[in-house]
């Protein structure tokens, strides 16, 4: 399949619609699973994780979906590439960076993905817009029951789904929520909601998982337990754990909206006018000031400009999207100055400063 | 004479109880072999004292020390599907094959209980029933004599072998 086609459009999940979207970006489950009779990957020899590839892909593209998924064989792409798909959230920094046999099923809209010979043979994903943890439990339910009618897992009846980490073992599912918190880390009182998040067991993590710090004031909540919890408990403690979140964020975007309007104003302002006419740009800064961008469109500080924009802007501005937009590789001194080119070329087409 | 260095690494668990690892002893036994314990701080001190009387008794005390030690928590079971010893799951953090699961039964139960506050499954099973444990089991470890009789160019060998697995497998997979 062409990847390139893919640089253009974004993925479904960006699209920034959904229920609460202006602070959920997206919800995603991910379900470890492992083929019964095989080591598994690490312990695998080439030859087993040639013929562990080999089979999986040969049962995954034979699924009844519709369309059929888009196999990408890991071993075969450039490190531009594999990177482009860690950026598009489509597989782990781990796949991209492992070596051996290993590859990347791909279905519609990049909202589902299917993960082969990573730290587990399969690891299936499933990504929705917004705060959508019960659709995207049905798809990957159903699809996880389509793929267990062709392979064998491996599982115990004591133990559940058995995984590579005991960390994931039972039902190797982690379900995590995608959340935009710029007025919580404005007013500081972002550290109090991990604190009282990890006494409930939930872990916090940056835009890019495991690790990444929280750039761009992105954070991703998402279950630690997976053994001795059934899925429905689980997703039920996180679905009932992101309204009381979301309340924090929308309770600070209130008060910093009353009590230092014009300060806030200010900045969103400074913001967009750095992104629309800088010209040297490093990652790190566009995340920044395209987090201040998006809360001051969600407090209408800022007009005729979408969220949607802004959203594709967080991923296309990423070094391998924007090299493959560029359709050259660039080193670090030019990937700023095109970062700086493509921001205004695409802001200046849209949105104007409230005055 | 053996060399102990402490150093800090990454969260881990004690290799004797299941606090969290805050000592890392690299045993150095002879020019090329290397020894790693993660350990607690009690643990670290009970054993680096023993370590020191056992200190006079020879070159080899200390490095005798930690195998009995290993031996008497762990032993030096493997699993015969894979071959991986818990002790080498300890260090990488990583199970080498599902038959794992029952072969250190005993010594992962308290550290599922550690990671998750449980120790059974409750949730999503496949909806066809899985091979038994045994098939499991056996069907890994064909997979390795085959490995094995290809490397050695044991045709006959192979082919018997690659029966038994088709066999096995199907209606399985």
């Amino acid at each position: 399949m062409n990847l390139d086609s893919m640089t253009q459009a974004s993925g479904e999940w960006l699209r920034g619609t959904g229920p609460e979207a202006d602070i959920v970006i997206s919800s995603r489950i991910r379900l470890a699973r492992n083929l019964a009779a095989f080591p598994f990957t690490n312990r695998a020899s080439a030859h087993q994780r040639n013929e562990i590839e080999a089979l999986l892909r040969e049962r995954i593209l034979r699924l009844e979906v519709q369309p059929p998924f888009d196999y990408v064989g890991l071993s075969g792409l450039t490190p531009l590439d594999r990177q482009f798909l860690v950026e598009r959230q489509l597989i782990s920094r781990e796949l991209a960076n492992s070596e051996g046999p290993r590859g990347v099923a791909l279905g519609a809209q990049e909202t589902m993905s299917l993960m082969i010979n990573e730290e587990d043979h399969v690891r299936i994903q499933v990504m929705r817009s917004g705060f959508s943890l019960d659709e995207a439990w049905q798809d990957i339910d159903r699809l996880d029951d389509l793929l267990e009618q062709r392979v064998s897992y491996a599982f115990s009846e004591e133990f559940g789904y058995l995984t590579a980490c005991p960390t994931n073992v039972g039902t190797g599912m982690r379900a995590s929520v995608m959340l935009h918190l710029p007025a919580l880390v404005l007013t500081k009182e972002i550290e109090k909601v991990f604190r009282a998040l990890q006494k409930i067991n939930l872990a916090v993590r940056g835009l890019y998982g495991e690790g990444s710090r929280a750039s761009g004031d992105f954070y991703q909540i998402s279950n630690q337990v997976t053994l001795g919890k059934t899925e429905a408990a689980v997703l039920k403690e996180i679905r009932e754990v992101i309204p009381t979140i979301i309340g924090y964020e929308r309770k600070a975007r209130a008060t910093l909206t009353k009590e230092s309007r014009q300060a806030l104003h200010d900045r969103v302002s400074r913001a967009f006018g750095t992104l629309r006419s800088a010209t040297m740009m490093t990652s790190e800064e566009t995340m920044e000031l395209l987090s201040a961008v998006r809360l001051g469109i969600n407090l209408g500080l800022l007009e005729d400009i979408g969220i949607p924009i802004i959203n594709e802007l967080f991923i296309q501005t990423q070094p391998a999207h924007l090299q493959k937009l560029m359709g050259a590789p660039l080193d670090g001194e030019e990937r700023n100055s095109a970062r700086a080119r493509y921001l205004r070329s695409r802001l200046r087409e849209n949105g104007s400063a409230l005055n | 004479m053996p060399f102990q260095s402490l150093h800090e690494k990454r969260a881990m668990k004690c290799q004797k109880c299941h606090n969290q690892a805050t000592l890392h002893i690299t045993e150095v036994l002879s020019d090329d072999q290397f020894e790693e314990l993660h350990l607690c701080e009690g643990c670290a001190n009970k054993y680096l004292l023993e370590a020191q009387q056992k200190g006079g008794a020879g070159k080899t005390g200390v490095a005798e020390a930690v195998r009995e030690a290993e031996e008497g928590l762990f032993g030096q079971h493997e699993c015969p599907s894979c071959g991986i010893k818990f002790v080498e799951f300890r260090n990488s953090g990583r199970l080498g094959c599902p038959n794992d699961y029952q072969v250190f039964r005993e010594e992962l139960l308290p550290l599922l209980e550690n990671i998750h506050g449980e120790t059974r499954h409750c949730g999503k099973s496949p909806r066809r029933l899985p091979q038994d444990q045994q098939t499991q089991s056996e069907l890994i470890q064909l997979r390795g004599r085959l490995k094995l009789a290809v490397q050695q160019e044991d045709y006959e060998e192979a082919a018997r072998v690659r029966d038994r697995i088709r066999q096995l497998e199907e209606g399985v997979v």
